[in-house]
């Protein structure tokens, strides 16, 4: 490539200031950061952390080891692709992990089982009529009401112009509150078997990896993917070429909150009950994923796949340091510390650019 | 009447007590070139918003291709055929240039309310042609814009508006931010625009451009119409004088 001058009366362009895919950094990271618990585990621990040492087992890899990672990513993943968009689209989502709460109380009220053992259910919430309901009820009941919540924080943002960080904030304190008001506390349990199944075995895998790929061509190839990118970027020059904002981001938070309902669904189903104090802090958790994913908290940037790579290492150093015997405490001091390292990393990124 | 494009009548903008429009009668006919020059914080960009619908008039009447009309909001005054290149960018920095000039008028593959596929091949080729047609160079498309510099960007912009052009052009300041090749890049597509007949609304505070590229000149001082001069009739000199005050305060223009 020797011309280096082109376009219009010799503006220069260059072509190596083409940056590099985020999604590439973020994987290399995902790489560096299993190789480090790779040779730490081998000096420390004397075991590997990536490869299989057990001799009963004939597998390559620790698969075990694998599973758990993914397993435990991805019902927060899950939410971690609604605050994608959300922050993509240049808001914040502070309350997913309340309407998670909020969700699997009263999706789980609607999918007990009459009777326990020939005794009657010791955990129901209604009378009969609310026993041994098919599937489709408490589906349909918690999705409901993760996407009302979901309006109503959408429909505030928009319209009132309230901060998306007040507004969301508002709804993780409500939706907190109304999930230990529902059964005073008290956790709900023995699901159906139809309910027991969603979340069964492996099956949150398989719903955040379906979830995922429809985002990614949600985001990458449909106009409300577009618009999400063009409001975060700049939400006047969206508002100027006719999009209309207000409708857009109402539709942003909806799914935001449809996604982190259908993930207190998966949650509960895979626990078998529902408690009050149900996915505290998951907000932070989802939004962790997406920073690490080179998703931007100023909007316009970011992508699906950045989330889900972001989720990896999100799973991968929770794994690694209960492999490494390390306190839990220590699991989220490092939690926050990887969040504000990541956010830091954004900003000095975007300096770098600015006056590229 | 036929050959009107636009016209105002007593077009007002208040924001609070600021006066920042008052009683705008503007005239803009078929194939013309009309400059608006004044002061920083005259009235001007107020004016491209009123007409544009991105805000929404205190008072007055727009007349647009020959009827009265109260566009909603920028989409509609843009439906209707007016494309306008705003003095702060309206351009999305993370998109690449196709998304860009299709923002908010994607054409589609298959259509699913918000969720419609985008036919990115087309409108790439698209802006391809556009820019040809434009003589816009950008190196590669495909990038985010925000690599670009700002006379690049402001190409996309214009080349945006020039190729969807229909009924009206308005540029608000186009060259003020441009080096001086850019700047005759840009003053290029606007002769374009006047050879393919379509009229033109354009606000700089360049006299020389202003000179060079239009047929007349409207001069707006606090929020006031004071002068709309031919510009064989004017100068330089008359020209200032009207901008700072000298002449027009009082005297009724009509
Ligand atoms: N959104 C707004 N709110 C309050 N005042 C405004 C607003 N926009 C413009 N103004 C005021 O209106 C006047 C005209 O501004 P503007 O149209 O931007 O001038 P110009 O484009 O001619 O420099 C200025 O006094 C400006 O401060
Ligand atoms: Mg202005």
């Amino acid at each position: 490539m020797s011309q280096s001058t082109h376009g219009l009366g010799g503006l220069k362009y260059d072509p190596a200031k083409r940056s590099r895919p985020q999604e590439l950094n973020v994987f290399i990271a995902l790489i560096v950061i299993v190789a480090a618990f790779e040779i730490l585990g081998r000096l420390l621990m004397g075991d590997s952390f990536l490869l299989n040492t057990r001799d009963n087992v004939d597998t390559f890899f620790n698969e075990q080891r694998l599973q758990i990672i993914i397993l435990q990513v991805s019902i927060v993943g899950i939410i971690g692709l609604g605050v994608t968009q959300v922050i993509i689209s240049g808001g914040i989502d502070l309350s997913s992990g309340s309407i998670v709460g909020a969700t699997a109380m009263i999706a789980m009220s609607f999918a007990q089982v009459a009777t326990v053992n020939g005794n009657p259910n010791p955990k129901a919430i209604f009378g009969d009529w609310a026993m041994d309901l098919p599937v489709i009820v408490p589906v349909v009941v918690g999705l409901s009401c993760g996407l009302f919540a979901g309006l109503i924080n959408g429909a505030l943002i928009a319209y009132t112009r309230i901060p998306p960080f007040i507004a969301t904030l508002g709804m993780m304190v409500t939706a907190r509150g109304l999930s230990k008001w529902w059964s005073k506390g008290n956790p709900i349990s023995f699901p159906t078997d139809g309910y027991a199944t969603i979340g069964k075995g492996m099956m949150p895998v398989v719903i955040f990896i379906v979830l995922a790929v429809l985002f990614h061509c949600i985001m990458t190839y449909t106009k409300y993917g577009k618009h999400c990118y063009a409001i975060g970027s700049n939400e006047a020059a969206a508002r100027m070429s006719g999009i209309n904002t207000e409708h857009h981001k109402i539709l942003v938070y909806t799914i935001a909150g449809g996604l982190a309902s259908l993930a207190a669904v998966v949650l509960s189903s895979k626990n078998l009950t529902a408690q009050a104090g149900m996915g505290v802090m998951y907000e932070l958790d989802a939004i962790a994923m997406a920073v690490i994913g080179g998703v931007s908290l100023q909007g316009g940037r970011g992508s699906i796949l950045g989330t889900v790579l972001g989720a990896l290492i999100f799973g991968v150093i929770i794994s690694g340091f209960t492999f490494l015997k390390l306190d839990a405490y220590y699991q989220e001091m490092v939690k926050g510390i990887i969040i504000v390292a990541a956010v830091v990393l954004d900003q000095w990124r975007q300096k770098g650019r600015s006056r590229g | 009447m036929e050959d009107i494009v636009l016209e105002t009548r007593g077009l007002t903008k208040r924001y609070g007590g600021v006066h920042a429009l008052e009683d705008a009668n503007f005239i803009l006919r078929k194939g013309e070139h009309v400059a608006v020059v004044g002061d920083n914080g005259a009235g001007k960009s107020t004016f491209v918003r009123q007409v544009t619908a991105v805000e929404q008039k205190s008072a007055g009447q727009i007349f647009f291709d020959g009827k009265e009309v109260n566009f909603e909001g920028p989409l509609q005054a843009r439906e209707a055929g007016i494309e306008t290149v705003f003095q702060t960018l309206a351009l999305a920095d993370d998109l690449d240039v196709p998304s860009n000039l299709f923002l908010g008028r994607e054409m589609f593959k298959f259509r699913l309310g918000p969720f419609s596929i985008l036919d990115r091949k087309a409108m790439r080729e698209r802006t391809l042609e556009a820019l040809k047609t434009t003589a816009v160079k950008i190196p590669n498309v495909d990038n985010p814009i925000r690599n670009m510099s700002g006379g690049q960007r402001q190409c996309v912009s214009i080349a945006r508006t020039a190729a969807f052009a229909s009924k009206l052009v308005i540029m608000d300041e186009p060259t003020a931010a441009l080096g001086v090749q850019e700047t005759a890049q840009v003053e290029n597509i606007i002769r374009g625009l006047k050879d393919r007949g379509v009229p033109l609304i354009l606000i700089s505070h360049n006299l020389r451009q202003v000179f060079d590229l239009v047929d007349r000149i409207v001069v707006f001082r606090r929020g006031r119409i004071v002068a709309s001069l031919r510009k064989d009739e004017t100068d330089g000199n008359d020209i200032v004088s009207y901008i700072t005050g000298v002449k027009g305060t009082d005297a009724a223009f009509a």
